[in-house]
C-alpha cells in the first residue's frame, strides 16, 4: 500500500519536474536576449559571443560530435531496428558473396543511436540553461564567470563532474549498454540457428519467456524450476550454515584462555589468500572417482567401488555445500571476530551474575546483536550466493548432467552457471538473456522483501 | 570449577586442531604432489599421496621451453598490477564525489548502480566480447581488453570506500575550504592520506581478482594461448582429456601462483579485515 503511494508520488513529481523544465525553457526564450534566442538553434552561439569560450566550445563540440554520429552513421542502423535486417547473406548474380544485414550490429548501433539522440537533447538543454544563467547574471548587473573560473570550478565546486565523468562513461559503455542490449536479445530469436553475420535474427515478442516456464516437451519449464529450486536451496545453506558456523569458530577462538589466537586465525584465513581456482580445482579432483579420498577408502578396504561424489545428484549437492563451508567459514570468522569484541563485556558479566548459562547468553545477547548488525550483510551474502559461480563451476561444472534436464543443465547448476553454459556451450543467447533477467528478478524481489523487514532498517537506533 | 574450565579448554583445543588439519590438508596435499617425479611415476592421478621418488620435474617443466607458464604468469601480473592501480583511482574518485559532494541526480545515480548490480555479470559476456572485438582487444589483444573491462565497471564497487570516507568528519573539509583549498586539493592532500587502510584494501582486493578470473579471461582470449592468464591455463590443464599427464604440473603451478599472492595477502591482512568488517556492518 505504502509502496503504491510512493510510486504514484514519484511519477507525479516526475511530471511536475518536466513541466517546470519546459516552463524554464519557455521563459528563457521569451525573456532572453538575441544571443540566447539564437543559441536555441546554434548551440554554443550565445556563450561564444559573450566570450565564454570554455563553455561554448564544450557544448558545441559535444553537439557536433553527436550529430555527426547520428546522421553520418547511426540513422542507417536505426531505420532497420523494427525488423533487425531483411537481407540475409547470399550470392550476387555474378557469384560474389553479398553480405546483407547484420542483426547484431543493427541492434547494437540502434541502441547507441537512441542514446546519442537523448544525449543531444541533454546537451541542448545544458546549452539553454547556460544562456539562461548568463542572461540572469547580466540582468542583475553582475559579471559573467571567466573561462579561467569555469575551468577552475571543475577542480572545485564542479569537481564531482570531473571525478565522475570517466567512471560513469565506463559503466555506461561496458555495463549499461550491454545490459540493455541483452534485455533486447531476450525478445529475439538470437541463437545457434540465427547467428550473424551469416543469418539474421528478429523480434519474437515474449516467446522465450513462455518457453522457459512452459512444461510441455519443447519448453524448459521442468529444468528451469529444478535449477531455480536448487539455486535457492544452495543460497540458503551456503549463507546460513557459513554464518552460524563461522560465528561459532570466531567465538571458539575468542574464548578466554585460548592461546595462539593469531595462529588459528591465520590458518583459516589461508583459504581466502590462496586463489580459489587453485584450491577448488584441487579439492574437486580429490573427490573424483580416481582421486585421493576414494583411493584411500578403497585401500583401507572400507569401500569396494569408488563413491560417485560428482556423478550422484545428492552426493554432489551435499558435498558442494560442505566444501563451501571450507571456503566461507574463514570469511565469516574474520567479520564476526571484530563484531563480537564490540559487544560490551558488562552485558555478559551481569548475565553471569544472574546465573545465565552459556547457551542463554548466546541466544539472548550475542545472536540478537549479531543479527542486528549484520542484517544487510546477510542479505548481500544471500544474493552473492545466488550468483556464486566460482564454487559451483570449479568443483562440479554444474554436473551431474541428466537426460531429465534440458539445455545442458546439471543437478548442481545454479541459474548463473546455466546462463554461462547457454552462452558458451549452447550459443543459445536468447535463453541466456532470459535466464539473466530471471536472476535479476529473483535478486531484486528477495532484496526488496527482506530489506523492508530487516530490524536494522526498521529501527536504526536499536543497539546504539 | 577450575577442573571444569580446564576440560572445556582442552575440548576447544581439540576442535581447533581438527579444524586446522581440515583447513590445511588440501594445501599440504597440493604441495606434496607437486614434488612427484614425472620420469618414474608420470604426472597423473594416483592412489597414493607421498611420491615414491621426490623431484623437481614438474617445476622444471614449467620453466622449460615447451611450456608457456612464464608467459601466462607475466600476463596475470600485468593485468593484476595495472587494473589494481587504475581501479583504486576510480573507486577513490567515485567515493569522494558521492560521499562529499551534493549534486543533482546523486541519489538517482546511486539507485541506478544498485539496480545494475543485481544483473548477473555473465549476462553481458557476448556483448562485451563483441565490443572488445570492435576495438581489436580480443585474442592476441586480450590483456589490455581485460584491463579495460575490469577498470570500466569498477566504479560501481564504491560502497566500502564511500562508507569509510563518510566517517571522516566533514568539518575538516569545511575548514580547508575556508582556507581556500579547492575540492581537488582536499581530496589529494587530506582525504587520501587519511584513508590509507581502505585504499590498501581496495588495491588488494582488485589485485587478487584477476588471479581467479577464468570465465571472462578465457572467453576474451579464446584460441590465443599467448593471452591466457594463469587461471585459464591451469583450468585447461586440469580439465583437458590428457590431464592425466598434467596433474602434478598443475599442482606445481598452483604452488607457484599461491605463494606470492598468499604472502602479499598475509602482509596486508590487517587492512583486509578492516575493509570486510566495515563493509559488512554497513551492508
Amino acid at each position: 500500500m505504502n509502496q503504491k503511494k510512493s510510486i504514484i508520488k514519484s511519477i507525479g513529481s516526475f511530471f511536475a519536474w518536466i513541466g517546470k523544465d519546459l516552463k524554464e525553457i519557455g521563459v528563457t526564450f521569451a525573456k532572453g536576449s538575441w544571443q540566447t534566442r539564437l543559441s536555441f538553434l546554434l548551440i554554443g552561439f550565445g556563450q561564444l559571443v559573450r566570450k565564454q569560450f570554455a563553455r561554448g566550445l564544450a557544448v558545441l563540440a559535444a553537439a557536433v560530435g553527436l550529430l555527426y554520429y547520428i546522421f553520418g552513421f547511426g540513422m542507417s542502423y536505426l531505420v532497420d531496428l523494427p525488423t533487425l535486417g531483411t537481407k540475409g547473406r547470399g550470392f550476387n548474380p555474378d557469384g560474389t558473396v553479398s553480405y546483407g544485414d547484420n542483426s547484431f550490429l543493427i541492434l547494437l548501433f540502434s541502441l547507441v543511436t537512441i542514446v546519442a539522440i537523448l544525449a543531444f537533447v541533454f546537451i541542448w538543454r545544458v546549452n539553454v540553461r547556460q544562456n539562461y544563467q548568463a542572461d540572469n547574471l547580466l540582468r542583475e548587473g553582475k559579471k559573467l564567470p571567466t573561462n579561467r573560473q569555469d575551468l577552475y570550478s571543475l577542480l572545485d565546486e564542479n569537481f564531482d563532474k570531473t571525478l565522475l565523468a570517466l567512471p560513469v562513461l565506463g559503466i555506461f559503455v561496458f555495463t549499461v549498454l550491454p545490459i540493455i542490449f541483452m534485455i533486447c536479445v531476450a525478445f529475439t530469436n538470437y541463437d545457434f540457428n540465427h547467428q550473424p553475420p551469416a543469418k539474421l535474427f528478429t523480434w519474437v515478442g515474449s516467446e522465450n519467456f513462455a518457453q522457459l516456464v512452459s512444461m510441455d516437451t519443447a519448453g524448459l519449464g521442468s529444468t528451469f524450476f529444478s535449477v531455480l529450486g536448487w539455486t535457492l536451496i544452495w543460497a540458503f545453506f551456503a549463507t546460513f550454515l557459513n554464518y552460524f558456523l563461522g560465528m561459532g569458530v570466531a567465538m571458539l577462538i575468542n574464548k578466554k584462555g585460548i592461546k595462539f589466537k593469531k595462529l588459528w586465525r591465520t590458518i583459516l584465513v589461508l583459504t581466502i589468500a590462496v586463489p580459489q581456482f587453485v584450491s577448488l580445482l584441487y579439492i574437486g579432483k580429490m573427490f573424483a572417482s580416481d582421486g585421493l579420498i576414494n583411493s584411500w577408502l578403497m585401500n583401507a578396504g572400507i569401500i569396494d567401488r569408488a563413491i560417485p561424489f560428482w556423478t550422484n545428484k545428492n552426493y554432489a549437492r551435499v558435498l558442494i555445500i560442505l566444501i563451501n563451508l571450507w571456503v566461507g567459514i574463514p570469511y565469516m570468522m574474520l567479520i564476526a571476530t571484530g563484531l563480537l569484541m564490540n559487544i560490551p563485556a558488562d552485558l555478559y558479566e551481569s548475565a553471569k551474575i544472574d546465573g545465565a548459562t552459556n547457551m542463554q547468553m548466546f541466544r539472548r545477547i550475542t545472536l540478537p546483536y549479531m543479527l542486528h548488525v549484520t542484517g544487510p550483510f546477510l542479505l548481500t551474502q544471500f544474493i552473492g550466493n545466488i550468483n556464486n559461480f566460482n564454487v559451483i563451476f570449479l568443483l562440479s561444472q554444474g554436473g551431474p548432467t541428466s537426460v531429465n534436464l534440458e539445455g545442458g543443465a546439471g543437478y548442481t547448476d545454479l541459474l548463473i552457471t546455466w546462463l554461462y553454459k547457454m552462452t558458451v556451450t549452447n550459443t543459445n543467447y536468447r535463453m541466456a538473456a532470459v535466464i539473466g533477467i530471471m536472476v535479476f528478478i529473483v535478486s531484486a524481489v528477495i532484496s526488496l522483501c527482506v530489506y523492508n523487514i530487516l530490524p536494522s532498517v526498521k529501527d536504526e537506533e536499536g543497539f546504539q | 570449577m577450575a577442573e571444569k574450565n580446564r576440560r572445556s579448554l582442552i575440548r576447544s583445543y581439540i576442535v581447533l586442531i581438527i579444524l586446522s588439519i581440515i583447513w590445511l590438508f588440501p594445501f599440504f596435499c597440493l604441495v606434496v604432489q607437486s614434488f612427484r617425479s614425472y620420469e618414474t611415476e608420470f604426472g597423473g592421478m594416483v592412489n597414493y599421496l607421498f611420491p615414491k621418488k621426490w623431484s623437481l620435474d614438474s617445476y622444471r617443466y614449467l620453466f622449460s621451453e615447451g611450456s608457456q607458464f612464464v608467459k601466462w604468469y607475466t600476463n596475470t601480473l600485468i593485468v593484476a598490477f595495472i587494473s589494481a592501480a587504475l581501479q583504486t583511482v576510480v573507486v577513490i574518485c567515485v567515493s569522494y564525489a558521492l560521499s562529499r559532494m551534493r549534486f543533482a541526480g546523486r541519489k538517482l545515480l546511486m539507485n541506478i548502480w544498485l539496480v545494475l548490480g543485481m544483473f548477473p555479470g555473465f549476462l553481458t559476456m557476448i556483448c562485451l566480447y563483441f565490443l572488445l572485438k570492435q576495438m581489436g582487444l580480443t585474442g592476441s589483444g586480450a590483456i589490455p581488453g581485460l584491463i579495460l573491462i575490469y577498470v570500466a565497471s569498477s566504479g560501481m564497487g564504491y560502497y566500502v570506500c564511500k562508507g569509510y570516507f563518510d566517517t571522516i568528519p566533514k568539518s575538516l573539509d569545511e575548514a580547508a575550504r575556508i582556507d581556500g583549498a579547492s575540492r581537488a586539493r582536499i581530496l589529494y592532500e587530506m582525504i587520501v592520506p587519511l584513508s590509507k587502510p581502505i585504499i590498501i584494501y581496495t588495491a588488494l582486493v582488485s589485485f587478487m581478482a584477476p588471479w581467479c578470473d577464468f570465465v571472462f579471461a578465457s572467453y576474451v582470449a579464446f584460441g590465443t594461448s599467448d593471452s591466457y592468464n594463469v587461471a585459464v591455463a591451469m583450468q585447461r590443464w586440469v580439465w583437458t582429456n590428457d590431464y592425466q599427464g598434467f596433474f602434478t604440473r598443475f599442482c606445481a603451478g598452483g604452488v607457484l601462483i599461491a605463494i606470492p599472492v598468499t604472502i602479499l595477502f598475509m602482509c596486508l591482512q590487517k587492512y583486509y579485515v578492516e575493509g570486510v568488517t566495515g563493509g559488512a556492518v554497513k551492508g
